[in-house]
């Protein structure tokens, strides 16, 4: 990247351009499978956003992508792909639900701190085999967390149908129940006055996720260990000049992007579930991927395209609601857009922005010589 | 276990290797020629869905074929402008291709057909029937070779056969031919290849655009042969293996065929038997189906066999000026 573009058009109106692109042609889609994509559009945003239940859902969705987000993010710093969230956040979920499962915590505030420590201690360490994969042996870590996202499937259905499972619950593959006593407080409790119902899955964990948020903040731009990521992602030789490990920075970035993957745990395992079930992502690992994207790999950035896709999540809900035509489905479209768009297709409009401020910029600086050339003369 | 066991065994292990094959070489052409591809999965999705789709409505499944192979070229031109053109990230543009084969499929086959995203089972010319080999019948009364004959080499879909005969062909044009010595060229060290005066772009589009054609035979085997028609996200993580059977083949053809047999024959003993004993240990089926996975990661690490990238895979081409 270089200074040729303005901040605002980095980090602004170029995600802004990619989205309304994605939007546009999900809008083709919707139109050529004869509906109309104006109402759907209205639908989506007064279903996610126009009433207090539409929010406790949007803003669920949202905390699970700020996890997510934040974990792709970091790693996008040191420059590493990490797809691996899902896999991640599925054992984080499994940390959470031993540690909720095998403790009798006395009140939900201990609780929530153990299960933070377990499901952070269990997504860093899903993610520090393919980092230290990557980091001693070179195995690109695409490839080794995409493998690990299967191993990580395969090792939940094992220990949910085998070993973790309830005798008696019916078949289903899942935990038992986690007690009464750590069930976090969810929006009602909190804010009843706001409107929200009592089965609203929004609850306390949103505030972790604006605080990890903030430590990701700090982490990145406060701290020796962020300046360091930074300068291995920008160029790995110039790190190692440095005198910066490649090792201890491919490890550390790694396992905290594990570490915040796997805490989504605390938001749809304890939070939502309260118990632990197949698959307890749903796709949050990958929907990361398009927050980090859109995001532009900041905090703030993160927090916003997670709460966008937490509009479209809880929005498609209702559209496939309203318009049976358009199922929930149109989402991984729209998701896959973003991504499109933002990530791969990003010089389709960068390059243009680029010739444009660069022209813009020539046209003052045109009188430059002349003025030098009097000077001299005189 | 009895001899017909073990031959049932083999041939369901070709059956399910067969789409592996097809994806494991279609990511092997792309990949030679230094376009790293993850969206395999999702152009084998997007062709069983488009070839199934298609064949529920003429009735042909040739013209089911030729649908579904069309639409893996329409994303694998998607991701040719991405990654070549714009010079964006493979890997972005890959999981972007996934996802939109993914939700596509499903989204379109609802407004079709309305079934809740699965098209029509499909019946008699709509799908690749069985070919029985010449001579089949006649030899299957000779013991052991006739039978593995016409049990496990005749009797299957055309397309098993096409899978099969890929592998010399491709072979064949990596290592014997003018396009195939500048394709491998252009995943080593394209900007010797542009010193040559052949077009670095025009090279990794043509790989680009065969890795779409296999892909669409993949996934039109899926819809059609192996299958009867399409359901949401069948392709299963196929698309995954496949890749995992190129880094464990080496980006070789012929290792390919090896790596696809045996994950193939994994996933057949999985279906088969819901544990496997073996030495005194129970292995629960899970762990069959995560085989692969490791076996790739394992071999990935170096620990046995170093799997060995093309140098410039990954890597968008800047012409110097």
């Amino acid at each position: 990247m270089n200074d040729t573009l303005p901040k605002w058009v980095d980090i602004l109106l170029i995600p802004m351009i990619n989205l309304a692109l994605a939007l546009f042609v999900s809008g083709i889609v919707v139109a050529l499978i004869g509906e109309n994509p104006f109402e759907a559009l209205a639908i989506l945003v007064n279903g996610a956003v126009g009433s207090a239940y539409g929010w406790g859902y949007t803003l669920f969705y949202a905390t699970n992508f700020i996890f997510t987000g934040l974990g792709v993010a970091v790693a996008f710093h040191a420059r590493m792909f990490n797809i691996g969230g899902e896999g991640q956040a599925a054992i984080g979920g499994l940390g959470v639900a031993l540690v909720l499962l095998f403790v009798p915590w006395p009140h939900w505030s201990l609780a929530l701190l153990a299960a933070t420590l377990g499901a952070a201690a269990f997504g860093a360490a899903w993610a520090s085999i393919p980092a230290y994969l990557q980091a001693r042996r070179g195995s690109h870590i695409v490839i080794t967390t995409i493998m690990f996202n299967f191993i990580a499937s395969a090792l939940m259905v094992y220990l949910l149908s085998r070993v973790l499972l309830v005798p008696g619950a019916g078949g289903a593959p899942e935990t038992a129940r986690f007690a009464e006593a750590v069930r976090l407080p969810s929006a009602y409790d909190i804010a009843p006055w706001l409107g929200f119902r009592r089965s609203t899955p929004l609850n306390i964990s949103f505030f972790l996720a604006i605080a990890s948020c903030i430590f990701v903040y700090l982490l990145i731009w406060r701290t020796r260990l962020g300046y360091e990521i930074r300068s291995f992602g920008k160029s790995e030789p110039g790190a190692i000049y440095a005198g910066i490990s490649p090792f201890k920075i491919t490890m550390i970035a790694m396992l905290i992007s594990g570490a915040l993957c796997g805490l989504m745990a605390t938001n749809s395992v304890m939070g939502e579930a309260e118990r632990l079930v197949i698959d307890p992502v749903q796709g949050a690992g990958f929907v990361g991927i398009a927050v980090a994207l859109m995001g532009r790999s900041h905090p703030v950035g993160v927090f916003l395209a997670a709460l966008l896709f937490g509009v479209l999540y809880q929005g498609g809900a209702e559209v496939e609601f309203e318009i049976p035509a358009i199922t929930r489905e149109m989402i991984v479209v729209i998701q896959a857009l973003v991504i499109l768009f933002t990530g791969a297709l990003d010089n389709m409009v960068r390059l243009p922005m680029e010739r444009l401020f660069l022209s813009m910029r020539r046209k003052p600086e045109a009188p430059m010589p002349t003025r030098t050339e009097e000077k001299a003369g005189s | 276990m009895s001899f017909l066991e073990i031959l049932q065994i083999l041939e369901s292990s070709l059956r399910l290797a067969t789409p592996l094959l097809l994806a494991c070489l279609a990511g092997l052409f792309s990949e030679r020629a230094g376009i790293f591809d993850i969206g395999l999965e999702g152009k084998m999705l997007a062709s069983a869905f488009m070839s199934a789709a298609v064949a529920a409505y003429t009735g042909d499944v040739w013209i089911g074929l030729v649908a579904g192979i069309f639409a893996s070229m329409v994303l694998a031109a998607i991701h040719g402008v991405a990654s070549i053109t714009f010079r964006g990230n493979q890997l972005i543009s890959g999981v972007a291709i996934n996802f939109l084969a993914a939700g596509l499929a499903v989204v379109i086959s609802q407004a079709w057909f309305g079934l809740g995203g699965r098209t029509p089972q499909l019946q008699g010319p709509s799908r690749f029937s069985e070919v029985t080999l010449p001579l089949a019948d006649a030899v299957s009364s000779v013991p052991f070779l006739g039978a593995i004959y016409a049990n496990l080499i005749s009797g299957h879909a055309i397309l098993v056969y096409v899978a099969l005969l890929c592998v010399p062909v491709t072979w064949w044009i990596l290592y014997r031919t003018r396009f195939g010595l500048r394709l491998r060229a252009v995943g080593e060290n394209p900007a010797a290849v542009d010193t040559a005066g052949v077009s670095v772009v025009g090279l990794r589009y043509a790989a680009v655009m065969i890795c779409g054609l296999l892909c669409g035979l993949a996934g039109a085997y899926l819809a059609t042969a192996l299958g009867a028609g399409f359901v949401k996200d069948m392709s299963a993580g196929r698309g995954f293996i496949a890749l995992a059977a190129l880094i464990f083949a080496k980006w070789r053809p012929w290792y390919a065929l090896g790596a696809t047999l045996l994950f193939g024959l994994l996933e057949a003993l999985g279906n088969r038997f819901q544990t496997v004993e073996l030495l005194g240990v129970t292995i629960p089926t899970q762990f069959m189906q995560a085989l692969p996975y490791i076996l790739t990661v394992v071999i990935l690490a170096g620990f046995v066999g170093k799997a060995i990238p093309p140098r410039a895979g990954g890597e968008p081409y800047v012409k110097e000026r």
